[in-house]
């Protein structure tokens, strides 16, 4: 689930919280976490509090798993870490159903499934179990924020193309409401994310032809 | 200390961190609930304000305001499906009244008649929001449900003194295609309803939402703009009000209330 270039920089915090971000991309690159992306990208506001919610549990699940790391036994460390995190995640729900109602009831079931997505089991298992917590911290944010840049990008073209909008403020003016914008009714369905996403991927591999595998 | 791979440390852990998740969750469920239920009911009451007219869609009120709207215009009651009286006021706790919840007890509910919309049981009271506006009852706000494509479609429709022609409503939760059938929650398409018939000529529920696009209120009463791309959803909608508006739903007490007003 890591790759060996995040374990080779070691104790480089810079690099630790970057690499993320751009040249080692939950989603962009490791081609994680594409379930939620699909479903939560319909509208900026909607991706914003997810990618808020990944980096916070992605964040506390690090520390948390990286601080009881050396008295974990190995036979049930997954389902440690699952705990942990499936904890964090019910938290954030309430939390949002608290004080953001109303967008809580159209995140419904995606911020449970936090819970099983692999960005954040995946930094808990390949990295927090083997470096100290305040690194493990920062991986968990620069993983967060990784996957919520791709989710905002992609929202962001989705309600735009889709909805004529941005953030719910009208930026293309509807033919039904007497613009000239005839909004694209695929992009607020799932499939349209795949599409924006493999062009995110195609993007960021020709800027960075050092991603690109050798056949 | 043990050694962290032995049989008895390994279930001492597990139990710790079982107990320290557990109170975390249990501390945030706790102490958020009452924040929670308050929400839910602002945003229930929300959209009977919205169904009734008496906010706007693009109005965005804080929460006090909307409560002293509320309480300034509508007076909840409950009716007794069986026989469409009015349950007397002091009898029951209608505002705490959870339709929902009774609908799932099997005290509160029984069998549905047999219907298309998808409705196995319904609660023996449904709630009804009586709105007055100087001091003259103006219309009535009814709760409707029913299967939609993906999940239950939750909402209000408002009906005029009349006790047949809708003022407006709501479908406040639903889990409809987005951009398809959850174009049902879009404020413009609700507002295709306003002046419509709930009842043709003989008091039959009768409103449809039709493939393709509806005339005017006036010259076409009882038909509804369908949805395109999202036939199952259209038809879940006419299902379903046209099963709360017949006498095995709200149709007993609407006949009172239409009825009440002539007199």
């Amino acid at each position: 689930m890591s790759t060996p270039g995040d374990l080779a920089v070691g104790g480089r915090t810079r690099s630790v919280l970057l690499t993320p971000i751009i040249t080692n991309n939950p989603i962009g690159v490791q081609v994680l976490g594409i379930c939620s992306a699909l479903a939560v990208t319909t509208r900026l506001d909607k991706a914003l509090v997810m990618g808020i919610g990944v980096i916070l549990v992605a964040a506390i699940a690090n520390l948390a798993v990286s601080l009881v790391r050396n008295y974990t036994p190995g036979s049930i460390r997954i389902i440690v870490q699952l705990s942990i995190i499936a904890s964090l995640v019910i938290m954030v729900d309430q939390f949002l159903k608290a004080y953001l109602y109303e967008l809580s009831l159209e995140l419904s079931v995606y911020v449970g499934l936090i819970i099983t997505n692999c960005i954040v089991m995946g930094r808990a298992e390949g990295f927090a179990m083997q470096n100290p917590p305040l690194l493990s911290l920062i991986d968990g944010v620069g993983n967060g924020i990784g996957y919520a840049f791709v989710l905002l990008l992609v929202a962001a073209a989705r309600e735009l193309l889709g909805a004529g909008k941005v953030l719910g403020v009208e930026v293309l003016p509807l033919v039904k409401d007497g613009g000239w914008y005839n909004p694209n009714g695929l992009m607020l369905l799932a499939p349209s994310a795949l599409f924006i996403i493999a062009l995110l991927i195609w993007l960021l591999r020709a800027l960075k032809p050092e991603l690109q595998e050798k056949d | 200390m043990p050694k962290v791979d032995s049989t008895r440390y390994t279930i001492l852990f597990a139990t710790a961190v079982c107990v320290v998740c557990a109170l975390f969750v249990a501390l945030s469920a706790v102490g958020l609930q009452a924040r929670q239920e308050a929400n839910q009911r602002l945003y229930m009451e929300k959209n009977v304000l919205l169904a009734a007219g008496l906010i706007r869609h693009d109005e965005d009120l804080p929460a006090p305001e909307l409560r002293a709207i509320f309480d300034r215009h509508i007076q909840v009651r409950l009716v007794d499906f069986a026989t469409g009286e009015l349950v007397p006021a002091d009898r029951v706790d209608a505002r705490g009244y959870d339709q929902r919840r009774a609908r799932n007890d099997p005290a509160q509910s029984r069998p549905a008649p047999e219907n298309r919309a998808g409705i196995a049981r319904m609660p023996n009271l449904g709630v009804v929001y009586i709105v007055t506006r100087e001091r003259r009852i103006e219309q009535v706000v009814l709760a409707v449900e029913g299967l939609g494509m993906w999940g239950t479609i939750y909402g209000f429709v408002a009906i005029e003194r009349d006790g047949n022609t809708v003022r407006g409503l709501t479908y406040y939760d639903q889990k409809e295609t987005p951009g398809l059938g959850g174009e049902i929650g879009n404020p413009k398409w609700q507002a295709l309803w306003r002046g419509r018939k709930a009842y043709d000529d003989s008091w039959e529920a009768r409103i449809t939402v039709i493939k393709g696009n509806a005339g005017p209120p006036e010259k076409d009463p009882l038909r509804v703009d369908g949805l395109s791309g999202a036939t199952v959803t259209s038809n879940a909608v006419t299902r379903l009000m046209q099963f709360w508006l017949s006498d095995a739903g709200y149709g007993r007490y609407l006949k009172k209330f239409r009825e009440g007003a002539k007199a």
